[in-house]
């Protein structure tokens, strides 16, 4: 409880860092959706370390919203791959490009 | 941060300790060719996170943290590969686009930076906070969480529902088949469409 809230922060920097870079480099789009949830956890990371230097619960509150509109993204984001996997067969972000003028 | 200079090495054990698994599970899921392998790096990242929540004494959210996280979502995620059988390994190798992968690496790198200058350069404690401490006495935590969830924040948990209803109600119309029009259907180009590769649900 006494570690200094700068090093959670930093940590939560890096880890934000990581899942970027996921995103920008890995064509798998379910690793993409791991990433964006390493993301996330990175900022609900910053929220509790601040709600406990400012002794203030709200910063758990809405941690826990993070949490709930993780869960709902998931969910929508996971059947939209089953949707495109049906129609193409592929989880490839490159080959997802029917879209592209 | 009065309590800054008074760390002891327990409390430096642990943050050391949920930082590798943090860190770790982290770069497991970027690196791991096999999807399944990133899903169980992603459950050690979170059960890192956990611990670190449980370190600054947010009990509660590190409890949900592996219920809901590690229990529901990784477990979704596996479903997923699974059910698709694209649990076969990635050639990471090969570059699709050329300079991608550095390029990549130093937008990341001037992010973090970023971040980091931002935060070192900030005054921080603004305004007056508030309400509820994290910890009004022991064992307190659940209970000055459900106080302002109810409270302060009952807007937000109310429309909270009203999102898991519209997703759940998104995801049964994205994965169902129509069961409506059993009749052979044809695209534009005068091919039938098999069963196997129309969804009809999501075009509506």
């Amino acid at each position: 409880m006494s570690i200094p809230s700068s090093w959670y922060l930093i940590l939560a920097a890096l880890l934000f860092g990581i899942g970027a870079l996921g995103v920008l480099i890995r064509r798998n789009v379910l690793i993409m959706f791991m990433c964006i949830e390493l993301m996330l956890n990175a900022a609900t990371l910053t929220f509790v370390t601040f709600s406990r230097t400012l002794n203030d619960i709200g910063g758990q509150a809405d941690v826990f919203f993070i949490l709930v509109v993780a869960a709902a993204e998931v969910v929508v984001g996971l059947g939209i791959v089953v949707a495109i996997f049906r129609r193409r067969s592929t989880a490839d972000a490159d080959e997802i490009s029917s879209m592209e003028g | 941060m009065v309590l800054a200079t008074s760390m002891t090495i327990p409390d430096i054990l642990v943050f050391v300790t949920g930082a590798l698994m943090i860190l770790v599970g982290a770069a497991g899921v970027i690196v791991a060719k096999n999807p399944v392998h990133s899903a169980l790096c992603l459950v050690l990242t979170l059960f890192g996170v956990a611990v670190l929540f449980i370190e600054q004494q947010a009990d509660f959210l590190a409890a949900v943290q592996v219920i809901v996280y590690a229990g529901a979502v990784v477990v979704m995620f596996l479903f997923v590969i699974m059910f698709l059988g694209v649990d076969r390994t990635e050639d990471v190798h090969d570059e699709p686009l050329m300079g991608q992968r550095p390029l990549a690496i130093g937008l990341v790198l001037v992010l973090v930076g970023s971040i980091v200058a931002l935060g070192s350069e900030a005054k921080w404690s603004g305004g007056s906070h508030s309400v509820v401490g994290i910890n009004q006495g022991p064992y307190q935590n659940v209970a000055n969480l459900g106080k302002a969830i109810f409270t302060t924040y009952l807007f937000a948990f109310e429309i909270t529902s009203a999102l898991l209803v519209i997703a759940v109600v998104g995801a049964v119309v994205l994965a169902r088949r129509s069961m409506i029009t059993n009749a052979p259907r044809t695209d534009s180009l005068g091919n039938p469409l098999g069963a196997t590769t129309d969804f009809e649900g999501a075009d509506r």
